[in-house]
């Protein structure tokens, strides 16, 4: 598209993050000497120089309209210092180096309807996708979801009863753009995908497609005199992988494609070095708009890991101590042959040895 | 002003209610309370569109190619598949843009970035994406132009979308933690922004994250998820104030401190001692961060700062999770020559990713295809025992050069030996 005005970019590339930071922040960079968490979504962060810096830290929509945002900017001019940034969980937080604008901020934050927590060992908000509003591939809405378990783990945001912080994602596909969490919920199809024949000659690039699937299931062939793919379903994983670059391989089904339940991925390299999420429910019907199957059994995960955990241990340090299968009995999730890993390198996850609770 | 075309959201209305702040309410009021009625049409079209997703449990968006003059990349292209029904939102393109290293913003700069996008988008934004762009979320061809020109001339650029070095991500860092061992800031900057040709011009295999955390709780979840993973580090002994020690005992009996604290040591370096001060074997400590973390006023880095880097993290697609793998146990981050030569491997990196990765193929992905040690010559890194869990255990192996293997190594400590 030819526009009048076209200008060269200027390749600016990340900006300096010093322009927008705190003065006291800036002051003190490098220089920070210990921090203190006294309430839910308030850190106290001192410097070696004695300076000070309140955070106060709240959980958003994620997804913000203007109105929202300049909400959020005036109470940042009003009750704060006019500086704030973004957490990687989108919650933002409000800097301020005067104590007696915590109060204030906490005040306005809560009127406006925005949940002042998500620090210390709470429940932090969820890192997720974009889901239905704006996927191209996705099986189910990540908002939506995120909104509707959000509500009812609010308490857990706000107050930090939890043995240790836990990191919840969702993804709305299985390549997992939500990332690793002590709690992940996922979407995990069933089926394998279906092919409209007639399109996939005129939109797939046939050869990146059997390429990029992982296990070897999809091969060119002529269907009803036309070059399309196929795919051997009894070598399908139906993950998905085939989808975005062939949208005629169409793998999302309002009926089969699932959620499932991951716990235990932990990014940090405290106590244990980090840990990718393991499998531990699925075939959780994806339930618009509300998803309360899936909603329940988080709220089980945790609240067994909340009586049952020390303190300090994450989730997967939690199950690493009591072991598997005793978190399949206080759970009173299913253990079945999906959870056993059949991947590559699969055999470092089997149990070669007598260590064997009873 | 015209009426806009309504749609009714019995479904969307459900997520109205509850405590947390609801991403419906805020397109009602795009749709209903916006003075200009582009937005309202957009907004109330998108609600239809994702009614219509929630009724029939399935995603209406496709891709396509938009990109801004002069870019290849940084835009994600949305054309709706039912934009006969919901016509408003039939191109709903989004802007990824790269935020500043630690996502600080003023005040007066969000409104700023709003105010612009009133202008050209739909009045929907996200700080920020899972790669760390801000996503200014919804708007047709022509807007995704006008706003990048208009923001472009402010001090903002975009970010990577497709096979491309992608933004970069940071932690709060130096800025506003005390366990943070390097500038994280800097870091980011220096390498991101050495690649600002390979962020807007796709031409790589596949995607190459850069991330930083400044310290091993790796709080931007680097290892996991980075193809490039600088961790910040100290390789002297921690800090102990032991009149903190002693306080934190005080408040929390020498019961919780031994539970909570020594025997949570992966590899019991410490010691409770019994006059209340804590003993640290420093050369046993792996910098995992548990005991700094609960006694965060009483221990600290040390003073010998620098960072680890590991390469090759990514998520499933195609062959299985893998965590970034230590090619750098420790660099100094120092001088300007210290900032070259990071900024020099990541060059290397990506240089050997770009000639001998498959398409599609993530930079962890082609390591474990040719081994670690054909990547490390290709890019000029010695072996080192660091980067492993354990040798080999298979005896599968042709051993004939070891001899001169084995001399490198004894040459090499002894240049070490040297200073």
């Amino acid at each position: 598209m030819a526009y009048e005005d076209m200008r060269q970019p200027i390749e600016s590339g990340c900006p300096d993050g010093f322009q927008y930071m705190h003065p006291v922040m800036r002051k003190n960079f490098g220089l920070w000497k210990f921090h203190e968490h006294p309430r839910p979504g308030v850190l106290r962060h001192v410097a070696h120089s004695g300076d000070e810096i309140w955070t106060v830290k709240a959980g958003t929509q994620r997804i913000l309209d203007v109105y929202s945002l300049r909400k959020l900017t005036e109470i940042g001019e009003k009750y704060g210092d006019g500086y704030v940034r973004f957490t990687i969980r989108s919650n933002i937080e409000y800097m301020v180096s005067d104590e007696s604008k915590v109060d204030p901020l906490i005040t306005a934050l809560t009127d406006a309807g925005f949940i002042v927590g998500g620090t210390g060992n709470s429940v932090a908000m969820m890192s997720h996708t974009q889901g239905w509003l704006h996927c191209d591939i996705p099986g189910t809405d990540a908002s939506g979801v995120v909104k509707a378990m959000m509500d009812e783990l609010v308490d857990e945001f706000q107050n930090c009863n939890m043995p240790n912080r836990v990191h919840m994602t969702t993804s709305c596909c299985q390549i997992n753009c939500g990332g690793q969490g002590d709690i992940a919920i996922n979407v995990q199809h069933t089926k394998p995908p279906r092919i409209n024949h007639d399109l996939v000659a005129n939109v797939c690039e046939r050869p990146s497609v059997v390429a990029r699937c992982p296990v070897a299931a999809i091969r060119p062939a002529m269907v009803n005199g036309k070059a399309s793919l196929e795919v051997d379903e009894k070598k399908c994983i139906c993950c998905g992988a085939c989808f975005p670059p062939c949208p005629p391989m169409q793998i999302n089904d309002p009926e089969h494609t699932k959620l499932a339940i991951w716990v235990g991925g932990n990014h940090s390299n405290a106590r244990s070095k980090p840990t990718f999420q393991k499998l531990v429910a699925s075939g959780i019907p994806n339930n618009p708009p509300r998803w309360p199957e899936a909603t329940a059994i988080v709220k089980r995960i945790l609240k067994e890991y909340k009586e049952g955990a020390k303190d300090w241990e994450r989730v997967n340090d939690w199950i690493e101590r009591i072991g598997w299968p005793r978190f399949f009995e206080v759970t009173g999730l299913p253990f079945t042959k999906y959870h056993i890993d059949n991947w590559r390198g699969a055999r470092s996850s089997l149990n070669a040895s007598t260590h064997i609770r009873f | 002003m015209a009426a806009k075309k309504m749609y009714d959201t019995p479904m969307l209305d459900e997520l109205e209610k509850g405590p947390w702040p609801s991403f419906i309410s805020g397109f009602k009021r795009l749709r209903d309370d916006h003075p200009d009625e582009r937005i309202n049409e957009m907004a109330s079209s998108l609600l239809g569109q994702l009614e219509h997703s929630y009724e029939t449990r399935k995603g209406y968006w496709k891709g396509g190619t938009v990109s801004v003059f002069g870019y290849g990349g940084g835009i994600i292209p949305r054309f709706s598949e039912v934009g006969d029904a919901f016509p408003a939102s039939r191109e709903f393109h989004t802007l990824r843009v790269q935020p500043p290293a630690g996502n600080y913003y003023t005040t007066d700069m969000l409104n700023q970035l709003g105010d612009s996008w009133e202008k050209h988008g739909s009045g929907l934004v996200t700080f920020h994406g899972q790669t760390g762009n801000i996503m200014f979320i919804g708007t047709t061809t022509k807007g995704t132009q006008h706003f990048f020109d208009e923001i472009n001339e402010y001090g903002w650029d975009l970010g990577g979308a497709g096979p491309c070095v992608r933004t970069a991500m940071s932690c709060v860092g130096s800025a506003r933690c005390e366990q943070s061992c390097a500038n994280e800031h800097g870091i980011q900057r220096w390498l991101v922004n050495n690649f600002t040709d390979d962020v807007h011009r796709p031409a790589l295999p596949y995607k190459f994250k850069f991330k930083v955390s400044g310290c091993p709780n790796d709080c931007v979840n680097a290892i996991e998820r980075a193809d490039f993973a600088v961790i910040g580090t100290w390789r002297d002994d921690m800090k102990v104030d032991q009149e903190e020690v002693k306080n934190f005992v005080k408040a929390k009996g020498r019961e919780y401190v031994i539970d909570n604290v020594v025997t949570r040591c992966p590899t019991q370096a410490l010691s409770l001692k019994d006059d209340d001060t804590l003993e640290v074997d420093n050369h046993n400590c792996v910098r995992c961060m548990h005991c700094l973390n609960v006694m965060n006023k009483a221990l600290s880095p040390g003073d010998d700062r620098g960072i680890t880097l590991l390469i090759g993290g990514k998520r499933t697609l195609k062959i299985g999770d893998l965590m970034g793998t230590v090619i750098v146990p420790f660099m100094k981050m120092e001088s300007e020559e210290d900032y070259e030569r990071l900024v020099e491997i990541a060059e290397e990196t990506i240089d050997f990713f770009a000639e001998n990765a498959l398409e599609h193929e993530r930079t962890g992905e082609m390591i474990e295809r040719i081994g670690l040690v054909n990547f490390l010559e290709g890019v000029g890194i010695e072996v080192d025992p660091h980067m492993v869990n354990n040798p080999r255990q298979s005896s599968y192996v042709r051993t004939d050069g070891w001899d001169e293997e084995a001399e490198k190594w004894f040459a090499r400590k002894t240049e070490e030996a040297a200073g």
